[in-house]
């Protein structure tokens, strides 16, 4: 039930868009047609599932203070979690490459229409946040697992949602300066505003 | 005579062509454009992600500028001076190795000097690794051109970032929190019951008052984005 709460949450209220305002780079860039939202939105969802757990075993056997102590009992002093900003991206750079060479292999039509959008996916704050913030608040890996997608998902919606309202904008007539970027940051911010409501619900 | 006057003529050319000035009006431009009608968050969309969520004050996000200036001007020379031997098809990881270096070398600086503002930024100091406008910019520009000029070019970029975010973050504490460098000023001025807004101190806030920063900034310069 723990879990569960957690993974409404990390939709929810601790949107990564509306909250944390990770991922905000790809989410104006990428969110003028619904189509190509949902590709960005399920290869986000995939990656951050599969990267937050994978650092959460990185950040637990390797990088924490004592963690090397399963290799010999003489490192419990070692910290090496200076390194952990390199581990991380590192990893997150290859399993994204990773991810997209099985998904050519088992899955043509799908990476067909997720294709261009998985190498952006490596510089996208959100898969690199998800997994900051899963060591500052100690998850467990059942947890980060449940957090990663979580957020995932919580990304999709939130630029599938603005991808719809942005095709419907298109027809009306709006200040020159606010064409494009600004507008989309008024209307983010008024999602924002409705997510908020979420605030309240507890499970 | 004919291999002479060759040579005389090869001479002039090399004589005609002296050293760029060390601040050329093309280089001149590399730093001013991103201030004002380039400028990275309001023009070309880049780096939205950590700008927003250290805004709430003004000064975490002096810090963040700092730091994100000094990664910038730095891995914009080191990837200009390796350029041509980094692999195509590797580069990306590439960059990703110099800046998260750089970004480590920033984190242990701050943890060792400000721990207060380290815990403040939190997560927010590694996110600059995947701040869109070093990874942005180191692709579109300091992977073809010199040192030099990647260098003014990122010192243009970084301040075009750091006046925008540091734009935000002054409304957001006069209005979120009713104060500037956390000195009370509607207290100082005599409306001690001033209401503050926590809209502002939300998220929601920073997106509003981008939106409409943005909206200034566009109406004069007269920029303008079609679809």
């Amino acid at each position: 039930m723990d879990l569960l709460s957690l993974g409404i949450k990390a939709v929810f209220i601790d949107n990564m868009i509306f909250a944390y305002f990770l991922g905000m780079c790809s989410f104006l860039a990428v969110s003028k047609k619904v189509t190509t939202a949902i590709g960005l939105g399920m290869a986000v969802v995939f990656v951050l599932t599969i990267t937050v757990p994978i650092n959460w075993l990185l950040q637990e056997f390797i990088l924490r203070e004592g963690a090397l102590v399963w290799l010999n009992a003489g490192f419990s002093e070692i910290n090496l979690e200076f390194l952990q900003f390199i581990m991380f991206i590192a990893i997150i750079a290859g399993m994204v490459q990773l991810v997209e060479m099985v998904v050519e292999k088992v899955s043509p039509a799908l990476y067909g229409s997720l294709g261009i959008f998985l190498p952006l996916i490596a510089v996208n704050c959100s898969i690199l946040g998800g997994s900051l913030f899963m060591v500052q608040r100690d998850y467990t890996i059942a947890e980060a697992s449940v957090f990663g997608f979580g957020s995932g998902l919580g990304f999709a919606l939130a630029i599938i949602a603005l991808s719809a309202i942005r095709e419907k904008l298109k027809y009306s007539n709006v200040p020159d300066g606010l064409k494009g970027l600004g507008l989309t940051m008024l209307i983010t911010g008024l999602m924002g505003i409705a997510f908020k409501s979420f605030i309240g619900i507890a499970i | 005579m004919s291999t002479e006057t060759l040579e005389k003529t090869e001479e002039v050319a090399v004589a005609k062509k002296p050293a760029e000035a060390l601040l050329s009006k093309r280089r001149k431009a590399f730093i001013t454009d991103p201030l004002n009608e380039d400028n990275p968050i309001t023009v070309q969309v880049l780096g939205i992600c950590s700008a927003l969520a250290v805004t709430v004050k003004i000064v975490p996000t002096l810090i963040m500028s700092i730091a994100v200036v000094f990664v910038i001007v730095i891995a914009y020379h080191n990837i200009s001076v390796i350029r041509n031997l980094i692999p195509n098809r590797v580069r990306i990881i590439v960059q990703l190795a110099v800046i998260a270096t750089l970004v480590t070398l920033v984190s242990e600086v701050l943890k060792a000097y400000n721990y207060e503002m380290y815990k403040v930024l939190g997560a927010f100091v590694g996110l600059i690794i995947t701040n869109c406008i070093v990874m942005g910019r180191l692709e579109a520009f300091a992977m073809g051109n010199k040192p030099y000029d990647s260098i003014l070019d990122g010192i243009g970029s970084g301040f075009g970032y750091a006046w925008i975010i540091l734009a935000v973050s002054f409304f957001r504490e006069l209005f979120g929190s009713g104060s500037v460098f956390d000195f009370k000023v509607f207290e100082a001025i005599g409306i001690a019951n001033f209401p503050t807004n926590g809209l502002m101190v939300d998220s929601i806030g920073a997106f509003v008052v981008l939106g409409v920063l943005i909206w200034v900034q566009r109406a004069k310069t007269g920029y303008v984005e079609h679809n």
